[in-house]
């Protein structure tokens, strides 16, 4: 019975993959609508926003004031004070219903559930979960029983997209965020978000690639290293291969970055073939790659396979790099053979997005449609279990810091990468 | 006469208690607390868009239950209805993609569409038996696989639309016409009830359904057919010597179990428009279990169909009120499953005694009365 779930698993894969890239593009796409969603927020007597935004900007400006009077740094501080303490006490309460399987996926709903613990901690949110039946029937349900009780709804995976965009249209006065998802309407002309009260939480894959991108360049003893990317010319998984080949040129202009995708849209089965994966990545680690880094989905597994079965025929060790989650984890718990051979992922941290969402909703702050999180706010990183890159630690977080003051803008587009 | 009901209504009440007990003492392990958990699943049925959710649940579940006891009363096992009902829905779902026409004949060849398909589908496994003497437990196992990993990720690629942006709910087939779109009916029922709120619609397959438990009665009941069918479940030996061909009848059998099989997925079609990405799954294998609890009598799976969807309609409220966990749902439907199989054997075993005591008297009755006249 278990093996029929097979299809819906690589569904999901594949689709976690690429809607999440879908998430970011969307964004650009949504950044020419950002002002049409802020206008459709503020527009749509969401009077409490608006006042607390107003109610902000009087406090900002009373701050203001008082520095210029000089009033003592302790009123400041009463003021900030304050302003924590109502964070704190606020009574805000989220309902969270994560994607089939709930916590101890070792992945996105983990990663959830951290985030839920950790708002609990410092903003006193509380919260309830659940989790939908294993044929994922009840989603909707699960969405409206949450939305019954607390004023902010979380969907953990983009296939609560159309549920939630359902449900947040019965359910004006409920805020709802979906992970991994632009949560923005693409039937409308021009796209729009699914409605005032329906927020997406997105990644900025780009850096997290670009990181592990320096990673791979300082692991490389070849100087050549590669990409798989599971569907190619969407647009999408894209900007996976663009921050990887910049990430890896910005330690070593000369280093040979070796591109190759398993399907073309329409055909979404890249995704889905780990056979494949596993042939390609195999071919290019006989040409002298010694990283490669993929973008695949479930497909990935064959890449790190691959890398095992070439480390151990040479007796040479190359390396895999993981996407989405720490597949650390992942892998092994499928196959701890695997392991040794994750030099890092590129991760996608959903247990920021969920504390900034959270946070956001506390101030009255919430913002409908795409909400990206990229590394300024830890919405996205590498993994370091087994420590395998442990010694190049100092490398990465000066490239992160780079990113973060924007001294490096990392490309999203593989044609602009120089 | 009483003893009759009794013996009826006996085995059910009795599966009744046990399921009952045994899922309070599971709660209690569990440590959640029992009359809560019963108390919140009843409340939250009791509200009219929960019974909604409910019927929407038990709509796709029963008619995989007919699909799986048409076989099951000719002794084939057709494991299949989850390929069948996956494969009908996909064809039937590109089939409505392609069509433009008004309501009253878009919709008919839709579903008309799943049924042939499904029935085709599972038709194969009633020919490999027929010619090679292939187990249909064996054949409708390897045809899920074929249809669940093989055609559909096929397919779906090859009919998956081209477009500028994908989400997940732009991905599956293109969507069909509103006018291949089955109605919800949720202004037959308002008639009886207040306005269904929140979003809640029932589905117009409900009234499918209904129709295909009717002449699934009718045909057992009333049909040269059916009673072949059942004749050869019972006894094929016998039935060919009443002149029931049974190659014929397997084919027939496994057509007709996969047609109905090719209507489950009309559920969520009508509901989504299109196949999606993520169709739901495992309504095939739900549906043997909820026949098997019907005892494959239409009256008996409306009723399992309607408990199972109860169940698993309250793993929601359980999650939201922290009463138990969801898992409790699962156990609960295993529990009475067993629960079931376990009273009506006692109760058979019981009746069996009953009836061997009540003729041994009679015969000893006979024998008493013929003494004395003698």
């Amino acid at each position: 019975m278990r093996r029929n779930f097979r299809l819906i698993l690589a569904l999901l894969a594949a689709l976690s993959l690429f809607a999440a890239a879908c998430g970011s593009t969307v964004s650009d796409v949504a950044s020419d609508t950002a002002d049409v969603v802020e206008d459709a927020v503020d527009g749509d007597g969401d009077g409490d926003g608006d006042e607390e935004e107003a109610m902000e900007d009087e406090e900002e400006a009373m701050e203001d004031e008082e520095e210029a009077m000089e009033d003592e740094e302790a009123m400041e501080d009463e003021e900030v004070a304050e302003e924590e303490a109502a964070a704190a006490s606020s009574d805000t309460s989220v309902g969270l219903v994560y994607d089939i399987g709930g916590r101890g996926d070792l992945s996105f709903n983990d990663s959830a559930a951290e985030g839920l613990e950790r708002a609990n901690d410092s903003l006193g949110v509380t919260f309830t979960e659940a989790s939908p039946n294993d044929d994922g029937s009840n989603r909707a349900e699960l969405l409206q029983l949450a939305a019954d009780d607390n004023p902010i709804v979380i969907g953990v995976g983009f296939l609560f997209e159309a549920d939630a965009a359902a449900t947040a249209a019965e359910n004006p006065d409920t805020n709802f965020a979906v992970v991994d998802s632009a949560m923005i309407d693409f039937s409308l002309d021009p796209p729009a978000p699914y409605g005032p009260n329906v927020a997406g939480l997105v990644f900025a894959e780009e850096q997290g690639s670009y990181l592990v991108g320096v990673a791979a360049a300082l692991t490389s003893e070849t100087n050549q290293v590669g990409f798989i990317g599971g569907v190619c010319c969407f647009g999408l998984i894209e900007k996976f291969e663009a921050g990887f080949t910049a990430g890896a040129r910005s330690v070593n202009p000369d280093i040979e970055v070796v591109v190759e995708y398993i399907t073309d849209a329409p055909d979404f089965d890249g995704f889905n073939q780990p056979d494949r994966a596993q042939v390609i990545a195999t071919t290019m680690y006989e040409d002298g790659a010694d990283v490669i880094y993929h973008a695949a989905g479930g497909a990935g597994n064959g890449m790190f396979q691959a890398a095992a079965d070439f480390s151990d025929d040479n007796g040479t060790k190359v390396w895999g790099i993981g996407v989405d989650s720490d597949q650390f984890n992942t892998i092994g718990a499928v196959d701890p053979d695997l392991q040794e051979f994750v030099l890092t992922s590129m991760l996608k941290r959903v247990d920021t997005a969920v504390v900034e969402i959270l946070t956001a909703q506390a101030n009255g702050e919430f913002v409908a449609g795409p909400n990206t999180y990229d590394l300024s706010v830890d919405g996205v990183g590498y993994s370091t279990s087994g420590g395998f890159v442990d010694d190049i630690i100092p490398d990465l977080e000066a490239a992160k810091a780079a990113i973060i003051a924007g001294d490096v803008v990392v490309p999203t587009d593989p044609t602009e990468v120089g | 006469m009483i003893r009759r009901i009794a013996f009826i209504a006996a085995a059910p009440l009795a599966a009744f208690a046990l399921t009952l007990v045994i899922s309070s003492l599971a709660l209690v392990v569990f440590g959640s607390n029992p009359i809560d958990a019963f108390s919140d699943m009843i409340g939250h049925a009791s509200e009219l868009e929960t019974q909604v959710d409910i019927l929407n649940r038990a709509t796709p579940l029963y008619l995989s239950a007919v699909a799986a006891a048409i076989g099951f009363r000719m002794n084939l096992f057709n494991i299949g209805v989850e390929g069948q009902y996956l494969f009908g829905y996909i064809i039937a779902a590109q089939v409505g993609t392609m069509l433009a026409l008004p309501a009253i004949i878009h919709i008919p060849v839709i579903l008309i569409t799943a049924m042939i398909t499904g029935g085709l589908f599972a038709a194969i496994a009633g020919i490999l038996k027929v010619t090679r003497g292939v187990n249909e437990v064996i054949s409708t196992i390897m045809l899920n696989s074929i249809a669940v990993a093989g055609i559909i990720a096929a397919l779906q690629g090859r009919w998956q639309p081209e477009q500028e942006e994908f989400t997940a709910t732009t991905l599956g087939t293109a969507p069909i016409d509103d006018t291949g779109l089955l109605p919800n009916i949720n202004g037959l029922v308002e008639i009886f009830t207040r306005e269904i709120e929140q979003g809640g619609e029932l589905t117009g397959m409900l009234l499918v359904a209904i129709g295909v438990g009717v002449a699934y009665h009718l045909l057992l009941t009333r049909m040269r057919f059916g009673f072949d069918l059942r004749a050869s479940g019972l006894n094929p030996f016998a039935a060919r010597a009443g002149g029931v061909a049974p190659k014929q009848m397997i084919v027939a059998a496994m057509f007709l179990s996969g047609a109905v099989a090719g209507l489950i997925g009309m559920v969520e079609l009508a509901e989504e428009g299109r196949f999606p990405a993520d169709p739901i799954q495992g309504l095939g294998f739900a549906g043997i279990a909820v026949a098997l609890l019907g005892r494959n009598h239409p009256g008996g799976m409306a009723f399992s169909a309607l408990l199972f969807a109860f169940l698993d309609v309250s793993a929601g409220i359980l999650q939201s009120t922290q009463t138990a966990t969801k898992e409790i749902v699962n156990i609960m439907q295993g529990i009475v499953l067993l629960a079931a199989v376990i009273a009506y054997g006692i109760t058979k075993r019981v009746q069996t005694r009953e009836e061997a005591r009540a003729t041994a008297e009679a015969l000893q009755s006979v024998e008493t009365n013929t003494e004395v006249t003698v």
